[in-house]
C-alpha cells in the first residue's frame, strides 16, 4: 500500500498526472467515502423503487377509477418531468415545509437530510417506470394459465403467488434492468443538493487540487465500471431466471 | 343442510339440469340436461360454437350459469357460496391448451396443487407425482420444462397434473385438438385407460373413432341444446336428427 | 353491519392484478376492455388540471400570507417572461443538442455493423462508453475539458459555456441514438440485404437506398423518446452555471429575498411547464409505437 501511494507520488512528481486519492490520506478517505454512498444511494433507491413499483402496479387494477387515475397521474408526471427538478421541489419546497427536529447539539435541523430527499425523490422518479413495467409484466401472464391453476383449486391469491408473479417477473427482468441500471446513472443528480456521493467528493477533490482531467478519466471510468458491472450482473441473473422454451 | 352428505353413489355423479348460460347477449347454452353416473365414460360431440367446452367449464365453475342446476356428488355448482375449493378437488380439468405452468418442471407442475392447495405432505406427493409420471408414460422426463416437452407429453404431463388431486371426475376439453396428428394417439391411450380404469370422464371431442369406441354414451349439441343422444353402438348408425346426420357425414 | 355484509359475500381478493385473469364471472371478461385492467387515458388537459390546482395553491398561499409583501401568484406573473425565456433556451440547447446527437449517432451507429472489424468494435465501444456514463459526469466532462475559445485556421472561435453544455448533452444523445440505429438496422430481415445484393446493389447503396428508408419508421419512436428524455436533461446545465430556467429560477427565489413560501409555487410552475412540454411527446410516441406496430 504504502509502496503504491509512492509510485503514484512519483507519478505526479515526473509527469504532473495528480491521483491523489490514492497516495493521500485525507482524499483518499472522502472517495471512497463517497464512493459508498453512490452505491448506497443506490441500492436505497433500487429497493424502494421496486417496491413504488409493485404497489402502484397493484394499485392500477383497483375497480376505484380514481385509485387508478391518481397512480396514471403520478406516472406521467414523473416520466415527463426533470429528475432534477423533481429533486429541487422535494428538497427545497416539501422539506421547507416539513417541521424541524432539535438534533443532540441543540440545534435545530431539518427532519430529513439531503441523502433522505435523494432517495425520495429518485426512488419516485424510478419507481414511476416500474409501475408500467411491472404492469405490462403481469398483463403478459396468459389467462389461460391462471385458469388451469384456478381449476386446480388454487384460490386468487395463491395462484397470484405461485403462478402470475414468478412468470411475470421473469418478463419484466430485461426492462427492470434496464431501469436500474439509469437509476444508478441517475444518481449523480445528488451531487446538485449537496449530497456527498461520488461526483460531489470528486468535485471537492478536484477543487483542492485543480486536477479536473485526471478525476473527470476516474470519475467516467468508475460510473462505467459500476454500470458494467450491474449490466453484466443483471444479465447473468436474467439468464438464470430463463425457463427453456419460454419466451424469446 | 349439507346436500352433499346426501348423495350417493346409484345417484348421477355430475347431474345437468336445464342449464342456461350467456355471454352477454349471446346465448350459448338454451337449456341442456344430462346425467353423468360413476364411472361413465361420456363423449360430447357437436360442431364448432355449438357450448360444448363452454358446458363443462360450467361444471368445474370457471364460468357460472344464469339458469338451472349442475350438483357434483350432489354439490350445487350455481350456488353463490360455493366452495370452490372442495369442488375442484372432486373435478379435476385437462385444457385444450395444455396450459401447464411454464416456470417449473414437469414434476413439479404435477406436485404443486397438492403441496399449495391440499397442503399435502411433500415426499409423499413426489412419491406420487413419480408414479403418475410413469403412469402417463413420460418417465425421464420429470425435470424437463413444458417448452422442453412436445405438444403430446405436455398433455399428458396436464393430465397427470389433474390426475394428482385425485379427482372423482376428470373433464377434457378438447385434449387433442392442438396436437399433431401422431401424437395424439399417445393421449387419447392415457385418457383410455383412465376410462378402463373406472374414473368418471367427460369429454368434449373431435374424435369420432375415440369416441365410439370409449364412450359410454355420446352427445350430439347444436346451437346450445342437446340434438340427440344415445349409447354409441346406436348413436353413430341410427342418427334420426338432419343436423347429427349432417354433421356425421362431414366429419366421419 | 358492514363486516356482516361483506362476509356474506363470496370470498374475493382486492387484488386487483387477480381480477381480470378471473374467470369466475363472464361479465367481467366482456367489460375487460373497458374495466379494471385497462389503465385511464390520461388526457391532455390534465396538465391544465394540474396547473389549474397550482394556481389555485398558490391563490390559498397568498391568501395566508403575510401583508406588506408582494402576493405570490403576482410575484409569478412577475416573472413569467424572464422564466420563460429561460425554458425557451433550454428547448433550444434541446434542439442543438439533439441535431448534434443525431447526426453523430447516426454514423456511429452505421460503424457499428460495418464490415470492418476495427471500425465495428471501436464505434461499439465508443457507444457502450457514453451510453452507460451519467450525463451529468458528461457534461461535467465537456464544461471542464473543452477550452473556452478553438482556433479554426487563424479564427477565434469562443466556445461559451451554453455551447459547451450543448455538446456535453449531444454526447449521450450519440450514444443512444447509435443503439437505436444499429437496433433499427439489424432488426429488418435479413432477406432484405440478399435480395439488394442478388440486384447488383453495393452494400453502400443497400444501406442508404433500402435499409435506412425502411429503419426510419422503427427508429422514429425511440428518437422520439430519447428527445424528451433529453430535453428534461437540458436542466442539468443549471448545475454548471448555465442560465438556463432553473438557474433563473433560483436567481429569482434569491432575488425575492428567499422566501420560503415562494419554493412550491415556482418549482412547481417549472414542472408543470415541462410536463406541458414533455408528455405531447410521449404520447404521440406512444401513438406511433402502436400504429408502427400494427403496420409492420
Amino acid at each position: 500500500m504504502e509502496q503504491v501511494a509512492s509510485w503514484f507520488l512519483w507519478l505526479y512528481q515526473e509527469t504532473g498526472i495528480n491521483l491523489p486519492i490514492v497516495y493521500d490520506s485525507f482524499d483518499r478517505k472522502r472517495f471512497a467515502e463517497g464512493f459508498l454512498t453512490t452505491v448506497w444511494l443506490s441500492l436505497v433507491c433500487l429497493v424502494f423503487s421496486v417496491v413504488i413499483g409493485i404497489v402502484g402496479a397493484w394499485l392500477q387494477g383497483s375497480r376505484l377509477v380514481w385509485t387508478r387515475r391518481l397512480v396514471q397521474g403520478y406516472i406521467q408526471f414523473f416520466r415527463n418531468t426533470p429528475p432534477l427538478v423533481q429533486m429541487y421541489f422535494f428538497f427545497f419546497a416539501l422539506g421547507n415545509l416539513l417541521p424541524t427536529v432539535e438534533n443532540e447539539f441543540g440545534f435545530q435541523q431539518p427532519m430529513l437530510g439531503n441523502f433522505a430527499w435523494a432517495a425520495i425523490s429518485l426512488s419516485f422518479f424510478a419507481g414511476a417506470f416500474n409501475v408500467e413495467i411491472f404492469r405490462s409484466g403481469i398483463e403478459a401472464v396468459p389467462k389461460a394459465t391462471v385458469e388451469a391453476a384456478e381449476a386446480l383449486g388454487y384460490n386468487r391469491l395463491q395462484a397470484y403467488l405461485h403462478v402470475v408473479l414468478p412468470l411475470a417477473f421473469r418478463v419484466c427482468l430485461p426492462a427492470l434492468n434496464n431501469n436500474l441500471v439509469n437509476l444508478v446513472k441517475t444518481t449523480t443528480l445528488a451531487y446538485a443538493i449537496a449530497v456527498p456521493e461520488l461526483l460531489y467528493v470528486s468535485n471537492q477533490v478536484w477543487s483542492d487540487n485543480v486536477n479536473v482531467p485526471e478525476m473527470m478519466t476516474i470519475l467516467l471510468f468508475i460510473y462505467v465500471g459500476l454500470v458494467g458491472i450491474l449490466v453484466w450482473a443483471m444479465n447473468r441473473w436474467e439468464r438464470a431466471m430463463k425457463v427453456p422454451g419460454y419466451g424469446a | 343442510m349439507n346436500t352433499a352428505a346426501a348423495w350417493t353413489p346409484d345417484q348421477p355423479m355430475v347431474s345437468i339440469k336445464d342449464v342456461h348460460k350467456s355471454f352477454g347477449e349471446l346465448e350459448v347454452l338454451k337449456g341442456v340436461s344430462m346425467d353423468i353416473m360413476k364411472g361413465e365414460c361420456v363423449c360430447i360431440i357437436g360442431p364448432s360454437g355449438s357450448g360444448k367446452s363452454t358446458l363443462i367449464r360450467c361444471v368445474n365453475a370457471l364460468n357460472d350459469i344464469q339458469a338451472g342446476s349442475i350438483t357434483v356428488e350432489g354439490q350445487e355448482v350455481n350456488d353463490p357460496n360455493l366452495d370452490k375449493l372442495a369442488l375442484r378437488k372432486k373435478v379435476g380439468m385437462v385444457f385444450q391448451q395444455y396450459n401447464l405452468f411454464p416456470h417449473k418442471t414437469a414434476l413439479e407442475n404435477i406436485m404443486m396443487a397438492p403441496i399449495h392447495v391440499l397442503k399435502q405432505d411433500k415426499t409423499e406427493v413426489e412419491a406420487r407425482a413419480h408414479r403418475l409420471i410413469k403412469k402417463v408414460r413420460l418417465s425421464g422426463k420429470e425435470s424437463n420444462y413444458p417448452g422442453e416437452l412436445s405438444g403430446g407429453q405436455q398433455q399428458r404431463v396436464a393430465i397427470a397434473r389433474s390426475l394428482a388431486m385425485n379427482p372423482d371426475v376428470m373433464l377434457f376439453d378438447e385434449v387433442t385438438a392442438a396436437l399433431d396428428p401422431e401424437t395424439v394417439k399417445e393421449v387419447l391411450v392415457t385418457i383410455r385407460e383412465l376410462a378402463e380404469e373406472g374414473m368418471t370422464c367427460i369429454l368434449v371431442t373431435h374424435e369420432m373413432g375415440f369416441a365410439r369406441e370409449v364412450a359410454n354414451h355420446i352427445y350430439f349439441t347444436d346451437r346450445g341444446i342437446i340434438v340427440e343422444h344415445g349409447p354409441p353402438a346406436t348413436f353413430f348408425t341410427d342418427a334420426s336428427d338432419p343436423r347429427t346426420q349432417e354433421f356425421l357425414s362431414q366429419i366421419l | 353491519m358492514s363486516r356482516r355484509q361483506a362476509s356474506l359475500q363470496r370470498p374475493t381478493t382486492d387484488l386487483p392484478v387477480l381480477i381480470a385473469p378471473s374467470a369466475g364471472s363472464t361479465g367481467r371478461t366482456a367489460g375487460r376492455d373497458s374495466g379494471c385492467g385497462a389503465p385511464p387515458r390520461l388526457a391532455y388537459w390534465h396538465g391544465f388540471l394540474l396547473l389549474a390546482a397550482l394556481l389555485l395553491s398558490a391563490g390559498v398561499a397568498e391568501a395566508q400570507s403575510e401583508p406588506g409583501r408582494a402576493g405570490i401568484l403576482e410575484t409569478m406573473i412577475k416573472w413569467t417572461p424572464l422564466l420563460f425565456e429561460g425554458f425557451l433556451f433550454n428547448i433550444l440547447i434541446s434542439f442543438m443538442a439533439m441535431a448534434i446527437g443525431t447526426v453523430a449517432g447516426g454514423f456511429l451507429g452505421i460503424w457499428q455493423i460495418s464490415l470492418l472489424p476495427s471500425v465495428r468494435r471501436g464505434s461499439w465501444l465508443v457507444t457502450q462508453f457514453f451510453r452507460n456514463a451519467p450525463w451529468l459526469v458528461l457534461l461535467f466532462f465537456c464544461m471542464f475539458l473543452l477550452p473556452f475559445q478553438i482556433e479554426i485556421f487563424g479564427l477565434v472561435v469562443p466556445l461559451p459555456d451554453w455551447l459547451k453544455a450543448t455538446f456535453g448533452l449531444a454526447l449521450p444523445v450519440m450514444a443512444n441514438v447509435s443503439e437505436i440505429v444499429r437496433g433499427a438496422i439489424q432488426s429488418l430481415p435479413s432477406g432484405q440485404w440478399e435480395s439488394a445484393e442478388s440486384l447488383a446493389f453495393t452494400r453502400r447503396q443497400t444501406l442508404w437506398m433500402i435499409i435506412l428508408p425502411q429503419c426510419v419508421k422503427r427508429m422514429l419512436p425511440p428518437w422520439m423518446n430519447l428527445y424528451a428524455i433529453l430535453t428534461m436533461a437540458t436542466v442539468l446545465a443549471s448545475v454548471v452555471g448555465v442560465s438556463e430556467v432553473m438557474t433563473l429560477t433560483g436567481e429569482v427565489l434569491s432575488a425575492e429575498g428567499g422566501r420560503t413560501d415562494l419554493l412550491v409555487p415556482f418549482y412547481s410552475y417549472i414542472l408543470v411547464w415541462f410536463f406541458i412540454y414533455c408528455y405531447p411527446i410521449a404520447r404521440w410516441t406512444v401513438y406511433l409505437e402502436r400504429r408502427f406496430a400494427v403496420n409492420a
